[in-house]
Formats: C-alpha cells, sequence, structure tokens
C-alpha cells in the first residue's frame, strides 16, 4: 500500500493523485502549485531565516518552526518559491499540506520515499523528483536540530 | 514549405544567421501554416501556466528520452511526436523555453539528430517574451495530426559517445559547460540529502571550464558573436574550424554551448557528449582530473 505508515492528511494526498488520470496528474500538481500559502511578512521581511534547498532545479526556501518542545509540538512549514517554478511550488504545496500542523514525531517518521508513492516520476522525471526528497530531508534534519538544540 | 529567414541586423553577425528568430518574429509569424512554435522547458508544468499562443509543449523527459534505454527515441516514436503536435517535416520549427533557451537548444538538438531541416531558436526564449509584456495563454493548443515521415537518427555528426571522448583525449578540445564546484570536483555533501548520483567528481583531463550561461546575456539572449569569440577563442584557446566536444551532466547545458559554437560562431564538427557527468563520473576507469588545472591526458586511455 502505498499509503502505509501515512499521517492522514498526507495519506490524503496520496490517494487523490492516484486517483487522477494519467493525463490530469500535471494539472493537479499545478493547481497545488497555486495553492502554495504566501510566506508571512515576518519571514518573508527576513529571507536569512529561510534555508535554500539547493538540490531542486529552481531556487527554493523553506523555513521550519516547532509550536513547543517535545515530540508532540506541532511543526509549522514556510515555503518560498518563484513563479516561474511552478513544479517545485507544487512539491512544497504537497508537503505543506500533507506535512503542516502535524507533531514532530509524526512528520519525523515520514518515509524517505514519499515522493515515490504520488506516481509522478514518470511523468516529471526522477531528477525533478529529488527536489521534493531534499525538501523532507532538510525539514526533518531541522527538526532534530531544533530538538536537540 | 519552410518560412523565409529572419532579416534581423542582431543575427547577421553570427555564422547561421537563419537559426534565430526574435520574439517580435514570433509574435508576428506564431499561427501561420508552416510555421509550428515549440516551448520546451526545464519545469514541467510551466508551460501550463501559460504559454505563447499556438505554442505546442515539446518536454525533454516524457517525450525525447526513451523510457527504458538511456537513450533519445527512435525514428518511430520521434514522427508519432512529431504527428501528434502537428509538426511536418517541411515546417520550420521555433523552439523557446525558460532559462535562457537551455531546454529549448536541447530540444533544438535532439531534432537536428532526426535531421529536420527548418528548426530556429527564438531568441531570449520565454523571459525575454515575458518581459517584454507579450501575450501568454493557458488556451489548449488544437492541433491537427500530420504525416511526419520516420527518419532515422544520425548520431555521429553531432553526438559523442564514451568511446569517441576516450578516443579524442588529448587531440579534441574538450569544453566542460558545468558550474566552477562540479568542475573542480569540490562538492557540498551533506549526508541523507540526495546528490546527482555521481560517484566521482571533477572533470574530464584537458577539458576547458566554460559555464554555459556565459553565453547568454542577461536578457537570456546570446551575446554579440565578438563577446563569444573572446570566451571560445581567445580566453579557452579554440580554432575556428577544429573539433569539439561539449559535455555537462546530462546533456542539456551542453547543448546550449553546441548550439553557440556550431550555429553562431560556425564550428563544423561539434559534438554533444550527453552522457556527460553522470555517465564518466560513474565509470570505471576513465581519467578523472580534480581542481582548477585541465589536467593531462593519459598516455593510453584504455
Amino acid at each position: 500500500m502505498s499509503t502505509q505508515h501515512l499521517p492522514a492528511q498526507l495519506a490524503e494526498l496520496v490517494t487523490e493523485f492516484h486517483e487522477v488520470p494519467e493525463p490530469d496528474k500535471l494539472q493537479l500538481l499545478l493547481e497545488f502549485s497555486r495553492s502554495l500559502p504566501e510566506l508571512p511578512s515576518r519571514l518573508g521581511e527576513h529571507p536569512e531565516e529561510l534555508e535554500q534547498v539547493t538540490e531542486c532545479q529552481s531556487p527554493l526556501f523553506l523555513a521550519v518552526e516547532l509550536a513547543g518542545t517535545g515530540p508532540d509540538a506541532p511543526v509549522n512549514l514556510f515555503f518560498s518559491a518563484p513563479a516561474e517554478a511552478p513544479t517545485t511550488r507544487g512539491f512544497a504545496s504537497i508537503l505543506h499540506e500533507g506535512l503542516n500542523g502535524l507533531p514532530a514525531e509524526q512528520v519525523l517518521d515520514v518515509p524517505d520515499d514519499l515522493p515515490e508513492r504520488f506516481g509522478l516520476t514518470k511523468l516529471v522525471s526522477p531528477l525533478r523528483m529529488r527536489g521534493m526528497s531534499a525538501m523532507l530531508g532538510r525539514i526533518k534534519h531541522q527538526i532534530r536540530a531544533m530538538q536537540a538544540g | 514549405m519552410a518560412a523565409e529567414a529572419e532579416h534581423d541586423e542582431a543575427f547577421a553577425q553570427y555564422a547561421h544567421p537563419e537559426r534565430l528568430v526574435s520574439t517580435q518574429w514570433v509574435a508576428e509569424h506564431a499561427g501561420e501554416p508552416g510555421i509550428v512554435v515549440v516551448e520546451s522547458d526545464e519545469d514541467v508544468l510551466l508551460y501550463e501556466t501559460g504559454h505563447v499562443p499556438g505554442a505546442v509543449k515539446v518536454d525533454w523527459h516524457t517525450d525525447l528520452n526513451d523510457t527504458a534505454t538511456r537513450d533519445y527515441v527512435d525514428g518511430e516514436r520521434f514522427a508519432a511526436l512529431m504527428s501528434r503536435k502537428g509538426i511536418r517535416r517541411e515546417d520550420t520549427v521555433v523552439v523557446y523555453g525558460d532559462k535562457s533557451n537551455w531546454w529549448a537548444a536541447y530540444a533544438l538538438w535532439v531534432f537536428s539528430l532526426f535531421g529536420h531541416p527548418d528548426v530556429r531558436l527564438m531568441d531570449g526564449g520565454r523571459d525575454k517574451w515575458i518581459a517584454e509584456g507579450r501575450e501568454l495563454t493557458t488556451e489548449p493548443t488544437e492541433v491537427t495530426a500530420t504525416d511526419y515521415p520516420v527518419v532515422q537518427r544520425v548520431d555521429a555528426p553531432i553526438r559523442a559517445y564514451r568511446e569517441d571522448v576516450l578516443d579524442a583525449l588529448g587531440t579534441t578540445p574538450l569544453i566542460d559547460v558545468r558550474s566552477p564546484q562540479e568542475y573542480t570536483g569540490e562538492r557540498t555533501h551533506m549526508p541523507e540529502y540526495p546528490q546527482e548520483g555521481t560517484l566521482r567528481g571533477g572533470h574530464i583531463p584537458t577539458a576547458a571550464s566554460v559555464p554555459w550561461a556565459r553565453a547568454a546575456a542577461e536578457d537570456g539572449t546570446f551575446k554579440s558573436r565578438a563577446e563569444l569569440e573572446a570566451i571560445y577563442l581567445d580566453e579557452v584557446g579554440l580554432t575556428p574550424g577544429e573539433d569539439v566536444i561539449a559535455y555537462c551532466r546530462i546533456g542539456e547545458r551542453s547543448s546550449h554551448t553546441w548550439f553557440v559554437l556550431t550555429h553562431l560562431l560556425g564550428f563544423e564538427n561539434v559534438r554533444n557528449y550527453d552522457g556527460s557527468w553522470t555517465e564518466w563520473g560513474n565509470a570505471v576507469r576513465v581519467p578523472v582530473a580534480q581542481g582548477e588545472e585541465r589536467g593531462e591526458a593519459p598516455e593510453a586511455t584504455r
């Protein structure tokens, strides 16, 4: 099962992508790219607080915040990517909708093969999918660093 | 019938001015019979966010690459693609794309493998079109399927394989068009973050480093012939007319340089080594140079 071991809000997205017929998958990703929330102004004005995901082929910046401490602290995610990079925006938007607000523990437990579960690899190429893997990797890395700090 | 070449003074300086058209030319001629505008981007979704009216999309990954073998599509599949996109063998194809036409040049190079007679780049690409405030549409382009002939790919004149590069070491100049960090072999390895999938960093010995984007001006158009000659002739030391092989990571950025050397500077035998670093950096027992020096060709390479 491709939704195995996934938090419900993330599993829903995987299912959504699988239920859409092949030709419409890109359109769905495009819709996600359009719904990526803007950065809150406190972050927008402080780009140095964002981390660049250099593995993405287009500029993508992200910030992770923990509301509290411990494994249950909710994770807040913020992404910034230009309109000229809709695929990158789409990946960011999927991660935002699938992970934002989840307890830290649950985000850390998301399997690293998550990007492969959306059935997009054939359409967007493995190279492009790596951008999403890198985003997930950096999100987890930042959460661990905050928990350790 | 192929469209007449654009008579643009800015293009007259180049070796093959008929391989370029301006955004203005596209605005005036897109949609005319015999002219097909093709968008080819790095980002697979960009076309869908809005494209030049009448343009069709060709994606490097899903349309031009074979799905199993690491190779380009064959004559049958290329003909089927052309038919689907409404392109006839005699049509003038104008390609444009994102990132200073990086991927557009790649598509043009693949069209050239099949000898499509008239394929051009829109100078400045997608970004220039947008910067000039020209129209974009999300309207799907209506296409009438064509009867494109099955033409077998002819690789040898413009494509180099690994064996060709090994044979050429020490005799044919190589141009490495990747970033300086990729060239020296310095990598920012961070554990658990996926990298580009090569086991060795560095470059092919003797290769000169000329990042592809140096050929592009601020607005994404090509630099003037004099500026390009200053880079490739004066700085790198190429001699007009000599054979050249360009490579990058998977052959896309080096298509841009291939276009510059072939069509703008008039080199007659430029080959793109599309295996590039993802092949060379993983191959067993091929020579690798690290650091900023070009390095020497080994005496025996096999």
